[in-house]
């Protein structure tokens, strides 16, 4: 019984982990060597040409960056106004904050719909801006009600003396109650930096200006032509496919490996030392039911 | 006359204090007010505007007339969806999707939680927690580069696996052909979600009296009779919860995973709802008509929502 379950996490850990690997050990081959075929769990040539071309190539640096400058304004804009938001829920003295609860409750389960949206940030004028990655999505309701729940914790103590020191309200959230939640602003930052750093549908849509659109989105711009390619070439002969390969200027499967990583190292790098984080947020957010 | 009950600026307060007019009291708080208010104002405008835009469905909307100036056809889009060709089939597969979704990707994470409680070596436990929860954190176009690699004629290691195995003998071209589409959506899910997902199963399972493991060892009972009569009952609320909202969320298919994963030649299994709403809306730019839709799919995921809870709450566990 044991065995078997054993086995089965080890196929489980192994089926999770090889895709992933497999990509790895392809970036880093030739990629001409790569066309050759059967590469899969180490380098067969290694190099790191697709590196050198990858960072050398203005599309995909300039992707970075933008994703870069997305993550951290979106993260510091998100999780600060949410908090100050979140903090002023918490005050019992708030007047009408049962009908502000209601409202933010609706949009847990309501939404306009993707046309409607589309068609506000069109009317806005926030088409093809870096803001328009930002700033619609800035208050979360989940991580308001998760805050609130924390400051709701904080003992009425700390805040009398800090009053009594002659503190006003806005000084109490930056001195005492916004140092003490720490930890909750780490684990919602860890989630949100995560958000931002992958989303890729949205600048998809909303921005047409390439300089501005982050690496995901730039990343499926170049899969998806070579998915096009690679299904024109099946459809044709086998020579057709090269031609058509050498016509449409393809990205090697390796060229495309090493931008995938590029995509998605920062998130690999960092998880192992953050998971904890995640964990505990999960449940943050669950046990608030 | 007399007045026999105070008019509210006369009432006592309840603290006692100084009578002050409602107005007095909101200017009063005026700071904790502008912790709240610019937020709400983002709220409105970003998602309560939208909200009133399903009124667009109700609308022949035209870019350049706008919202004011736009004739109004009442259900005509509506009529337009149900006699659509195309409406059995984008039904069709969101439903299909949806199902084989829950009733594969649902029970996963619970039985991986179960599995991994069974283990007693820590260090093991947390290899496997650690691995199956990263591809959650990669995005989804990471990912569908992972899976058209791994499935790719050109030597993708599915296919090389496969010829290894001599049990085909060209490559197969997965991506390409309708009849793989749904297997490979679901797997490519299960992988996705199936070690975050079981996070919150196995904090619940480890929250479970453990006298109660000792009091069935004691009667003698099996691994899996403990499982059975025991753990899944134990945690029976969290799954409900969850259900709840899985079956309120039938009709959401799935978006991103689909819009990356299909491609023009198997719109046939494909096309779900909200895909569908995306082409019609944004790409062919039929803005009322892909409303109108998105309307429809909201209206009955609420009503299904509603009727999820409402049978949960006979078993005592819902959302409300």
């Amino acid at each position: 019984m044991y065995g078997a379950i054993y086995i089965s996490l080890c196929v489980l850990g192994f089926a999770t982990f090889y895709p992933f690997w497999n990509s790895a050990v392809i970036s880093f081959n030739n990629g001409m060597d790569t066309a050759l075929g059967g590469v899969t769990f180490w380098p067969r040539d290694f190099t790191l040409d697709n590196y050198h071309i990858v960072f050398k190539d203005k599309r995909i640096v300039d992707g970075f960056i933008i994703s870069i400058l997305r993550t951290i304004a979106g993260t510091f804009l998100s999780i600060m106004s949410t908090a100050i938001f979140a903090y002023g829920m918490s005050k019992k003295e708030l007047m009408h904050k049962k009908f502000y609860m209601v409202v933010c409750i609706i949009t847990m389960y309501f939404s306009g719909g993707l046309i409607p949206y589309f068609l506000l940030i069109r009317e806005l004028g926030m088409m093809d801006t870096f803001w328009v990655m930002v700033i619609p999505g800035m208050i979360s309701v989940w991580n308001m009600i998760i805050f609130r729940t924390f400051f709701q914790g904080l003992p009425d103590g700390l805040e009398e003396s800090a009053k009594m020191d002659g503190c006003n309200n806005w000084g109490v959230l930056f001195r005492i109650a916004l140092p003490l939640s720490g930890p909750v602003i780490a684990t919602l930052s860890l989630f949100t930096a995560v958000y931002h750093w992958n989303d890729w549908f949205a600048p998809s849509i909303f921005i047409n200006n390439p300089e501005l659109l982050p690496i995901q989105t730039k990343l499926q711009q170049i899969l998806n032509s070579n998915i096009m390619s690679e299904q024109l070439s099946q459809m044709n002969s086998a020579a057709n496919a090269a031609m058509s390969r050498m016509k449409s200027n393809i990205t090697t499967k390796s060229l495309s490996m090493a931008t995938m990583m590029v995509a998605t190292i920062p998130i690999v790098l960092v998880y192992p030392f953050v998971q904890k984080y995640f964990v505990k947020g999960v449940l943050i957010g669950s046990l608030k039911e | 006359m007399a007045r026999n009950t105070p008019i509210a600026s006369e009432r006592k307060p309840a603290n006692g204090g100084a009578e002050k007019s409602y107005f007095k009291r909101l200017a009063g708080q005026w700071d904790i007010q502008l912790m709240v208010v610019p937020a709400l104002l983002l709220i409105i405008v970003f998602q309560y505007i939208p909200m009133y835009g399903v009124l667009l469905g109700f609308q022949d909307y035209s870019l350049f007339k706008g919202f004011l100036d736009s004739p109004w056809v009442g259900l005509k889009h509506f009529e337009a969806f149900f006699n659509d060709p195309d409406f059995n089939r984008v039904i069709r597969n969101t439903i299909v999707i949806s199902f084989l979704k829950f009733f594969i990707g649902f029970p996963a994470p619970i039985i991986l939680a179960l599995m991994l409680n069974e283990v007693s070596k820590l260090a093991f436990k947390r290899v496997i927690q650690t691995v199956s929860y990263l591809p959650h954190f990669m995005s989804w176009v990471i990912v569908a580069g992972m899976v058209s690699s791994m499935l790719s004629t050109d030597n993708g290691s599915i296919n090389m696996l496969l010829q290894q195995l001599n049990l085909i003998d060209e490559p197969i071209s997965f991506l390409s052909l309708p009849e793989y589409f749904w297997s490979i959506l679901v797997v490519t899910d299960v992988w996705k979600s199936i070690g975050f997902g079981s996070i919150i199963y196995l904090a619940a399972i480890a929250g479970v009296n453990p006298q109660m493991y000792e009091a069935a060892a004691i009667d003698g009972a099996s691994k899996f009779k403990m499982t059975y009569l025991i753990t899944i009952p134990s945690i029976m609320p969290v799954i409900i919860i969850f259900m709840i909202l899985a079956i309120g969320n039938l009709l959401s298919a799935g978006f991103e995973d689909i819009l990356l994963l299909a491609n023009a030649g198997i719109r046939e299994v494909s096309d779900v709802i909200d895909v569908y709403v995306y082409r019609i809306g944004i790409e062919n730019q039929r803005f009322s008509y892909a409303t109108a839709i998105g309307l429809f799919k909201a209206i009955i995921s609420v009503a299904l929502l509603t009727i999820a809870n409402f049978a949960a709450r006979k078993s005592g566990n819902s959302l409300w």
